[in-house]
């Protein structure tokens, strides 16, 4: 296939999937089995998404799929919202959400995690064929996220209802870390340099943090005070002890669903720190964040052969 | 100048680091005092947070020292601990921080003599690394001229 039928045909699938949760949607709020339905709606900009919570039947025609739902819904499953989905009603909330691979085991993380109740949630899975990058958008160039590329779970790992086919996975033994490799033959200076370089534009603005699914902390180390974990301000330190805290927060429970970088007003390239937590905790413990709805996150069990060759 | 004397920031679980530290202090083994002691429940207690802390607020090394595998008080503290230094120690490597600035060991509570030695090791590794470069908070000019 060349890129125009192969884009064509993605975009038909897409229409058809758009349909499927748009009737999924519209019967589950009929039926009353949910209070409200995370989706995606039509952005107030071209190449953009922003999410919608759908509460009547026409609400949910409003809901989209196409190429550029890059953020990841479970980030809304937060008990403030499920209290407000089911306002007035004497029973705890549910909701449905529209989840693609990637969300749908950071879902599987936050069920384990008790953030809540496998039934409170009913989830619309979507087989998805990838995102569009938004930063070569702006370059005028149409490309694949880069961790689209290296996706291991294009279905849902837990589903209510699939809208649309399965599609197929990819290649399970495709070398799918040659990016981490690639720094990791840098000698240590030149490695600082690159990742000094890197978040050298952030203002600080926490959009990755808010726009993870996994970062729900009451308080984030960022606004502790007592003490302070790391200063307020765009110094290096701050901002690089930041993103180093932050990708740790994460090891173990990243999926690489992108939607941190997805969410940076600057446009940088953070996963290259998560992408080694996840390579490590891959080769390290053999365990791949939310793939296994049995199995808990990395750093919440342990073997007794793990590697401990660094320790004296 | 005189000879570089690192500045160590040492983490050691009560039930057994923290005692061998003790019994090398009254059996008189020799060290040499580049150690700020900090006494935790378990090596499990130490998060990324309270290392990057140690280093950027002007430590040189950080040194962790925990009970054997097996021998934990709370059964399995020091096995998490395990998994989380290795991802840490691997993740500050991979962003450019020598990785021997952060030191990692098993010492029991009867341990005297290896906890003297490993404080010898670790003081000298540490030494050859030099005074540390990265992850540390310079205060901004302004505000040092004001102090």
């Amino acid at each position: 296939m060349t890129t125009a039928t192969k884009e064509r045909a993605e975009n038909a699938l897409q229409e058809k999937i758009q349909e499927k949760i748009r009737g999924i949607a519209a019967t589950l709020l009929e039926n009353g089995t949910v209070d409200a339905v995370i989706g995606y709606s039509r952005g107030s900009l071209s190449h953009m998404t922003r999410a919608i919570m759908a509460k009547t039947r026409e609400d949910a025609q409003k809901l989209v799929f196409n190429s550029h739902c890059r953020m990841n819904l479970a980030a809304y499953l937060t008990p403030e919202l499920m209290e407000k989905a089911c306002a007035g009603k004497d029973r705890a909330g549910k909701v449905a959400v529209v989840a693609k691979g990637c969300d749908s085991r950071n879902m599987v993380i936050q069920i384990q995690e008790n953030r809540y109740a496998r039934d409170q949630v009913h989830i619309i899975g979507v087989p998805c064929t990838g995102m569009l990058d938004k930063a070569a958008l702006a370059r005028g160039v149409e490309q694949e996220q880069a961790n689209c590329a290296t996706c291991i779970r294009r279905n849902p790992v837990i589903h209510d209802d699939l809208a649309g086919d399965p599609v197929p996975e990819t290649d399970p033994d495709k070398d799918r870390f040659a990016d981490v490799a690639k720094i990791e033959a840098m000698a240590p200076p030149e490695k600082a340099a690159f990742f000094d370089d890197l978040v050298s534009g952030c203002t600080r603005c926490y959009a990755c943090r808010n726009a993870c699914p996994l970062c729900y902390c009451p308080t984030c180390f960022v606004d502790e005070a007592r003490p302070q974990w790391v200063g307020k301000t765009v110094d290096p330190t701050d901002v690089m002890t930041y993103h180093l805290v932050r990708a740790f927060h994460d090891a173990g429970r990243c999926t690489d669903c992108g939607a941190c970088e997805a969410a940076c007003p600057m446009d940088i390239p953070m996963r290259h720190f998560t992408r080694k937590t996840i390579r490590d905790t891959v080769t390290a413990f053999g365990c791949e964040a939310g793939t296994d709805p049995d199995k808990r996150p990395a750093l919440d069990r342990f073997e007794l052969k793990d590697p401990e060759g660094f320790i004296r | 100048m005189s000879e570089f004397q690192p500045k160590i920031v040492t983490f050691l679980c009560n039930w057994c680091s923290y005692g061998a530290a003790d019994l090398a202090g009254v059996s008189r083994f020799q060290y040499p005092p580049n150690m700020r002691i900090i006494r935790i429940p378990c090596s499990g207690r130490v998060s990324a947070k309270m290392i990057l802390h140690a280093i950027r607020s002007g430590a040189d090394g950080v040194w962790i020292s925990g009970c054997h595998p097996g021998d934990c008080h709370y059964i399995e503290g020091n096995y998490y601990a395990r998994r989380k230094f290795y991802l840490l120690r691997e993740l500050l490597a991979h962003t450019g921080l020598e990785p021997d600035r952060l030191q990692f060991s098993w010492i029991s509570s009867a341990e005297g003599v290896k906890f003297a030695q490993v404080a010898q090791e670790v003081i000298q590794t540490i030494t050859a690394l030099g005074p540390a470069q990265r992850l540390i908070k310079q205060m901004p000019d302004a505000v040092a001229e004001v102090a």
